[in-house]
């Protein structure tokens, strides 16, 4: 047995060895039309040893420490608690979402312009995640392509407003709606498809809607993308310093104020924050509604839930109908916010960091998503040198999660009845 | 006459890119047919392949070896070492702790490795394009005077020998070696082989093994037939060859075989006839067809959903 360990152990580090030593440890460099190869630092190629010699360690006394591991008192204090009562869990969770929405009102009158401006792309992230959370947590479709439908909406307040000057309010809608049925055109014949086949014919339509847009020169600018995209209005009036449009006002002057370049960042802000809220209740509503009992009972299992009478495509089409619906809102909002939208925006990774936020909130659990996406955002902003790393800890910490912990970090809570225990 | 010559340069240059898919659409194959999931890591692993290929290249030629068969031949046993290492890692670490439980699960996973290694590579190399030297050079010429030439360069029957011969390899083995029929035992009924005595855990090994070497080799050979490398590079090939595993039916080797061949040949009378920006599109367009209308692709076996 011994040995056999040590064979292993060795075998590991080995191969903890070949595969980081080559890439990390080498480097090729570009010198004009020439390649070459320079070595790493020191520090680099210290810390590929030091890594194969944990690996080494790590599976030599691998029964030791995993035993050790399991006789440890559990980290977090409340994991041998009692689960809390239903009531006063749910008490609890409106309470919290109550506060946020509060904190999340008084916000932009206390923060810095460009911290509003970037919790506006939270909000823009917590209704994607939000959407997503309907098809990939609760009716269990993993969609890869979900940024197709948030470029959908996009781009189609980019166009109306390019070539029929349609405003904000109305462009809203048509988006939405616009995303929607895209989602409904795709989802009819492909929502027949097994749950890993529809992620590649998913992942293969956002990609194709990507290309799209990006050799489409005429209609969508190509890889130039749209500029000039108009901001919201409030009642007809305009939050820029001059009136854009013959009948408009300007907020400034109607209200008597100093034009202040804050205030459409506020608006916009504002916008964002009542329509994640509206998408939270939304979702909220329809997941306690038959067909959100529908969605779960598909994901939990199909034929089970099929020779109950459910009726599999309406069941998963009104999932990732609904789903796209969101997406579009956000895309929406998010080509008003930036005023320029290129098919850059609208790539895999895109999806995958959605997905990402999603996987890590806990599928399923609307609190989860949130507190995820508003932790996917912020954190590469904090720490700038963070952000280069972003997606690598993204990477690892899907697998990790999957591995660990698939239920999410706040995994979903479902309404039950507990009987109690016999004595 | 023209257009004869036209067509054929095109029919070459698919069935060379095709055939080359075909060998990254075996990793996907084998490994979909054995334990049921999609690694979506594969594409990765044929990138850092082509980036290893590239580094052992870059090195020895600072070494001032210069026979160009010896090069390839340690450049191809580099790559294929470190990404069968990495295939190995990835199994152990992102796969096996999750078989067996909710497909999506292990789906995530895979898609969470995908997205590490792309930047793993991405911080270690850098994301800018590193050129490929073109080691082979050369070609033979059809066609006569000032027309259309139809052109075979050595590359594309380098690429078309080294897949052959590496198909050829891989029939003999899953057909003769006793690991081949423990692979076919295991991927009939895992749980009957593990009953008759075979380390599942270490067939299922060896598949991903296998696979990522012979990604490891369509690396190198489509590096240098591209000419430069990126560590994006590896995700669309990926997609391109799942495609091909799915056309040609996934799980069955001659399956993807052929079907890298068909994805090819679509895809070079796509961009030699139509536009070369819609070829993408057309191999997504492909797999979206053949998965709403034969998703058990030409060869492949009818999946039974047993309750």
């Amino acid at each position: 047995m011994a040995t056999q360990n040590l064979r292993h152990a060795l075998f590991c580090a080995v191969v903890t060895l070949v595969i980081s030593y080559p890439i990390l440890g080498l480097n090729l460099e570009a010198r004009g039309t020439n390649v070459v190869l320079t070595g790493a630092n020191t520090t680099t190629v210290i810390s590929v040893l030091l890594a194969a010699v944990a690996v080494f360690l790590f599976q030599l006394f691998r029964d030791r420490i995993m035993g050790t591991l399991g006789k440890l008192p559990p980290i977090s204090p409340f994991a041998n608690r009692e689960p809390m009562p239903q009531a006063k869990w749910e008490r609890l969770k409106s309470a919290f979402l109550t506060l946020l929405i509060i904190a999340g009102l008084i916000w932009p009158f206390v923060a810095s312009r460009g911290a509003v401006d970037l919790s506006t792309l939270v909000l823009i992230y917590i209704m994607l995640a939000l959407g997503l959370n309907v098809v990939v947590g609760l009716a269990g479709l993993l969609d890869l392509g979900y940024v197709a439908f948030y470029a959908v909406g996009a781009y189609t307040f980019a166009l109306l407003s390019q070539y029929f000057g349609v405003s904000f309010w109305l462009a809203l809608p048509i988006g939405a709606l616009l995303a929607a049925t895209f989602g409904f055109l795709l989802g009819f014949p492909v929502l027949r498809l097994r749950g890993d086949y529809l992620a590649i014919v998913t992942l293969g339509f956002g990609e194709i809607i990507r290309i799209l847009l990006n050799n489409w020169t005429q209609l969508t600018g190509g890889p130039n993308g749209i500029g000039g995209i108009p901001d919201p209005t409030l009642f007809g009036m305009e939050f820029g310093r001059r009136v854009r449009e013959e009948g408009n006002t300007s907020f400034h002057e109607t209200f008597g104020i100093a034009y202040s370049s804050e205030h459409k960042v506020i608006f916009l802000y504002l916008i964002a924050l009542v329509l994640a809220v509206i998408t939270a209740l939304v979702i909220r509503r329809l997941m306690r509604m038959p067909v959100g009992r529908a969605w779960e009972a598909l994901r939990e299992d199909e034929i089970a839930a099929r020779s109950l009478g459910l009726s599999r495509t309406a069941v998963k089409l009104s999932a990732f109908t609904i789903g796209a619906f969101f997406a579009g809102f956000a895309g929406t909002v998010f080509a008003s916010k930036q005023g320029f939208i290129s098919p850059e925006s609208f790539v895999f990774l895109e999806s995958a960091i959605i997905l990402a936020i999603v996987v890590l909130g806990g599928m399923g659990s609307q609190i989860g998503v949130i507190l995820a996406a508003i932790a996917v955002t912020i954190l590469p902003e904090l720490a700038r040198e963070f952000s280069e790393y972003r997606m690598l800890i993204f990477g690892a910490a899907m697998v990790l999660m999957m591995v660990w912990r698939p239920q999410g970090l706040m995994p979903m809570r479902r309404t039950h009845i507990e009987l109690k225990k016999q004595e | 006459m023209q257009d004869l010559l036209y067509f054929f340069q095109q029919l070459i240059n698919g069935l060379t890119i095709g055939s080359a898919y075909a060998l990254i659409a075996i990793g996907y194959t084998m490994v979909y047919g054995i334990i049921g999931m999609i690694n979506f890591a594969h594409g990765e692993i044929y990138m850092i392949g082509a980036y290893t290929a590239l580094i052992t290249i870059t090195g020895l030629a600072t070494l001032g070896v210069a026979w160009l068969p010896l090069v390839l031949i340690i450049a191809l046993i580099c790559a294929m070492i470190v990404s069968s290492s990495m295939g190995w890692a990835v199994e152990r670490i992102a796969y096996r702790p999750v078989r067996g439980r909710h497909r999506l699960i292990p789906l995530i996973s895979a898609i969470g490795m995908s997205i590490f290694l792309q930047n793993y590579v991405h911080l270690a190399q850098g994301s800018r394009n590193i050129g490929f030297p073109a080691l082979i050079e050369g070609g033979f010429q059809f066609g006569s005077g000032d027309a259309f030439q139809t052109s075979i360069s050595y590359m594309q029957i380098t690429i078309f020998v080294t897949t052959l011969i590496c198909m050829t390899l891989l029939s003999l083995f899953i057909s003769r070696s006793r690991t081949g029929r423990a692979c076919r035992a295991v991927s009939q009924d895992i749980g009957m082989a593990s009953l008759l005595g075979i380390d599942t855990n270490r067939i299922i090994a060896a598949t991903f093994v296998i696979g990522a070497a012979l990604a490891a080799v369509a690396g190198l050979l489509l590096g240098m037939y591209y000419g430069s490398i990126d560590p994006l590079f590896g995700f669309i090939a990926g997609l391109k060859a799942f495609t091909a595993a799915v056309l040609g039916g996934i799980g069955s080797i001659p399956g993807a075989m052929l079907g890298g061949l068909i994805l090819g040949v679509s895809e070079s009378m796509t961009s030699g006839y139509l536009s070369g920006e819609y070829k993408d599109v057309v191999s997504f367009g492909l797999l979206i067809l053949i998965l709403l209308f034969k998703p058990t692709g030409l060869l492949g076996k009818p999946e039974v959903e047993k309750i």
